[in-house]
């Protein structure tokens, strides 16, 4: 099968777009799409998000890669998206296969399917995904003529539970390995993907840095416990080490950022300025897999801001990262942004993923100069004691201060973020969390009634390469109790709106995250019995997945709520992230002493293993760290502990507002 | 001062929303540099003024929109340039045509917009057929039907908003079926009547229809004309190929 031949399905699909929820998402047609010129000597990529448009249009990855394959002169790359259930009935009924937005070729007729997994509820899409393009859902069935099946983001670093149906996994970032792996697939074409190769480029791939192909190990097991996952051939790693940029610089992707016609989340212009994290949040699997800190240069982030707006149209920048006040020089930045003179009419700038410590008076001034946008801080723990122990070591000193720095700028609404269901977390931590609320509400009311506070609250779930990845998860009854805790809390404490996260849908999260490959049976199971789209409320049912759990002969307990032991082989060990397997037990059991670490961008190192794995230094344009803030500056760590009675409201010094 | 914009909806645009159209031309305009004005207050919006909603899925070659632009930057403002300049910022099958300064206090589109001109492509049936059904319609004085407004069910006389029908021979569809075309006329004032709704008083079972917006007009005093009318220029024809089926 060549792309060449493959005709687009436009003229059939338009009269089932017609009668489906939402027709703009599936038409393609954004600001900064490309219309690839298909060959049969290039390599062709689908790049899907297995959720919906409005979901996996703003993916900043799957968009990167959009770019960097169409730049090639050997590659092309579309896009998909999950159809919605509507459409993937109508297509069925139809007999119409899974297609690109770009061109609406059939999805069968590329060479690679590559998925985008940020999340694990996302598996059971990715297996329809692969049935709706017509290519057999386990690798094992496949054939030359069908595409190869990738995946790659946050949630392949366990990979195991897909390892089944995934052909190829890329482990870490993709900007480097995608050309690797064109190479590889475009000798496979060029030798005419004759039978039996399918096994041969899937072997040639194994031997690329960063892929992992299942097929190429052998898995053992002693009764429920895992013993080793082996390679079968010599040429094979033993271990995948995962693929990181040395210099963002290099990198000033997406230069093209889509615009799309219809609404999606986020949707603004998104420039990222810094990529990993060394805040050593225990609970944090994007922290943990993403190191070395790589900082964009300043002038830099201002020309992708200015060039993107203009571009774009957008009126909205956000700067992303994993704690965007933590990037050397925000608050000029920002300034330089709201202020610039050649914008046309008017630009705000919002900051995702804010630490509380770093959130001074002189950034809440500068982002409230234009639109005010949604502020969120997330404190993810109710005391300081189990901040500790989850090493977000933040003071209520810290929170008050940015709270009081957002309802003077005029803010007079903001979420906090919490978790639940933490390691050695009492009643009075969970209610902790209505109380932190409380206060914010409070400080709120002197600048504002109308003041509120919305408090959200997840199902702490525990994942792969983090300290946390030996902890037994909380089970779905102890999570609805101490959501019930909070309930009673809130009830009493005016202005906070309390929201929380369906318990239910952290246990199958829960069971897909830490899963061995026995697990893929399950996440079949659930796919086949309807169970799509399991991250929206009304397509989940806890059921799905306990049935197959048990249909399968597995116990949830002894996948998610034991807690598992130093000596036992993790399901994904055989795959690294960087970090030694002895730095994140000693974090672990340090996490138990209630213990916490400093940041170790400005102190000495803890010897995790990343920069000195991967040669990189943290690379940071500031040698100090950002005002404010309470980790990495040397701070007394024991001070915390005084959690104040009364507020004492410490007015944050205006560093650099000036 | 404020521009009156004529533009196009064909292709594969069509299956954005009104909103989506609105959110298009904001990006559009601030692409093209355009000195839009802003409302003031918390939340400044640039202010641009749609016309009668286009059903999600329906084709147009006769949309309208108002923009104000800032009197001081618009001052020498090249307005027969402008439906160029901004149909370069415009995805495939949005094309602005031409583009008029209208004076203070000319009523709105909303206001002035008393009737649209459909075409109407009915899939799965034959011009004998349509027109029998047709003709049985426009005979009848009353024409009743159920429908949902808001919320709000309603049994309502659809017949004296159908102001011309006329079936205008066979067709075939995109995807090759053979169909009927239908040309009419429905009022927009009072209780407006939507293509579909018409269509579904005539044909009983529910066929897939593709619908395109031909004309809007303005009743002044007895006679009617369009907002901007298209001079020389034949209906439909735009700069750009629209993506997939212009008509």
């Amino acid at each position: 099968m060549t792309t060449a031949a493959s005709p687009s399905l436009w003229p059939r699909l338009e009269p089932l777009l017609a009668r489906v929820a939402k027709p703009a998402r599936y038409i393609g047609c954004e600001v900064g799409a490309t219309t690839p010129r298909h060959d049969p000597a290039k390599v062709s990529w689908l790049l899907v998000y297995p959720d919906t448009y409005e979901i996996g249009l703003p993916n900043q990855g799957l968009q990167i890669l959009y770019e960097i394959l169409n730049e090639r002169d050997d590659a092309v790359a579309e896009r998909s998206y999950a159809p919605w259930l509507d459409l993937d009935a109508e297509l069925r009924r139809a007999g119409l296969p899974l297609f690109s937005v770009d061109t609406h070729r059939p999805a069968g007729s590329f060479d690679l399917l590559a998925f985008n997994l940020s999340a694990e509820l996302v598996f059971t899409n990715l297996l329809n995904c692969v049935d709706l393009a017509g290519v057999p859902v386990r690798s094992e069935d496949r054939r030359p003529e069908h595409p190869i099946v990738c995946a790659g983001g946050h949630a392949t670093f366990n990979p195991e539970p897909l390892a089944d149906y995934v052909d190829v996994f890329v482990i870490g970032e993709g900007e480097e390995v995608v050309a690797e792996i064109t190479d590889v697939v475009r000798a496979w074409k060029a030798a005419g993907r004759t039978e039996g190769s399918r096994e041969q480029v899937l072997r040639a791939l194994a031997a690329v840095p960063g892929v992992y192909v299942p097929s190429m190990y052998d898995v053992d097991y002693d009764g429920p416990r895992l013993v080793s996952v082996s390679p079968r051939y010599p040429d094979v790693p033993t271990r995948v080490d995962k693929r990181a940029v040395a210099d963002l610089a290099e990198w000033p992707y997406p230069k093209q950022q889509l615009v799309p016609l219809t609404e999606v989340v986020h949707d603004r212009l998104n420039v990222e300025v810094f990529r990993g994290c060394t805040r050593g949040c225990r609970f944090c699997q994007a922290g943990m897999i993403t190191r070395p800190v790589r900082e964009r240069p300043a002038d830099q982030v201002r020309t992708m801001v200015r060039d993107g707006l203009r571009r774009s149209g957008y009126d909205e920048v956000a700067l992303t990262s994993l704690s965007t006040a933590d990037f050397s020089g925000i608050e000029r930045v920002v300034a330089d942004t709201v202020s610039d003179p050649t914008a046309c009419g008017q630009v705000s700038v919002s900051l995702p993923s804010l630490r509380v410590d770093a959130f001074t008076v002189g950034v809440a001034a500068q982002v409230s100069k234009a639109r005010r946008t949604g502020l969120t801080f997330a404190p993810e723990a109710g005391s300081w004691r189990l901040r500790t122990v989850i090493n977000k070591l933040i003071t209520e000193e810290d929170l008050y201060g940015a709270v009081e720095s957002a309802y003077s700028q005029g803010w007079y609404r903001m979420k906090l973020y919490f978790l639940t269901g933490l390691p050695t977390e009492t009643d009075d931590d969970t209610r902790g969390i209505v109380e932190l609320g409380r206060n914010c509400v409070e400080i709120g009311r002197r600048h504002t009634k109308r003041a509120s506070v919305t408090v959200s609250v997840g199902g702490f779930v525990p994942k792969s390469h983090t300290p946390f990845q030996w902890f037994g998860q909380n089970t779905v009854a102890e999570l609805q109790r101490k959501i019930g805790v909070l309930r009673d809390s809130a009830r009493k404490a005016r202005g906070v709106e309390l929201k929380w996260h369906d318990p239910r849908a952290s246990l199958a999260e829960g069971i897909a995250s830490r899963g061995d490959r026995r697990i893929g049976r399950v996440i079949e199971r659930v796919w086949r019995e309807g169970g799509t789209f399991q991250e929206w409320s009304e397509c989940f049912r806890l059921e799905r997945w306990t049935d197959a759990m048990a249909a399968e002969g597995l116990s949830v307990d002894w996948y998610v709520h034991r807690h598992r032991t130093e000596d036992e082989v993790l399901p994904w060990e055989h795959v690294s992230a960087g970090l030694h397997k002895d730095f994140l037990w000693q974090d672990w059991q340090a996490a138990l002493a209630g213990s916490g670490l400093e940041d170790c961008r400005w102190i000495p190192c803890y010897d995790c293993g990343v920069c000195t794995g991967y040669g990189i230094e943290h690379v940071v344009a500031s040698p100090t760290p950002p005002a404010g803030g309470s980790q990495g500056t040397g701070q007394d760590l024991g001070r915390g502990s005084e959690v104040p009675v009364r507020l004492q409201i410490r007015r944050p010094d205006p560093v650099g507002a000036g | 001062m404020r521009v009156r914009i004529r533009f196009t909806k064909l292709g594969k645009v069509r299956f954005t929303s009104h909103r989506d159209a609105a959110r298009i031309w904001e990006r559009a305009c601030r692409r093209a540099e355009l000195p839009v004005a802003y409302s003031v207050g918390f939340s400044p919006r640039p202010r641009l003024h749609f016309g009668l909603a286009l059903s999600t899925g329906h084709e147009s070659l006769a949309e309208y929109l108002d923009v104000d632009l800032e009197d001081g930057r618009a001052a020498g403002i090249d307005v027969d340039g402008l439906p160029a300049a901004v149909s370069a910022m415009l995805p495939d099958g949005m094309v602005a045509q031409r583009a008029t300064v209208i004076p203070p206090g000319t009523p709105s589109l909303q206001e002035a917009v008393t009737a649209c001109t459909w075409r109407i492509d009915v899939a799965d049936t034959t011009p004998a057929a349509v027109g029998a059904a047709l003709e049985a319609f426009l005979a009848a004085e009353v024409v009743l039907i159920d429908r949902e407004r808001k919320g709000e069910r309603s049994t309502d006389d659809i017949r004296p908003a159908v102001l011309a029908a006329e079936v205008d021979g066979a067709v075939e569809l995109p995807d090759g079926r053979a169909g009927a075309r239908l040309v009419v006329e429905l009022a927009t004032v009072g209780r407006s009547l939507r293509p579909a709704e018409f269509v579904g008083a005539l044909v009983p079972v529910d066929p897939d229809v593709r619908v395109l917006r031909t004309h809007q007009w303005i009743d002044a005093g007895g006679a009617r004309r369009e907002p901007i009318p298209l001079a020389a220029t034949p209906a439909g024809a735009g700069r750009k190929a629209p993506a997939g089926g212009a008509p």
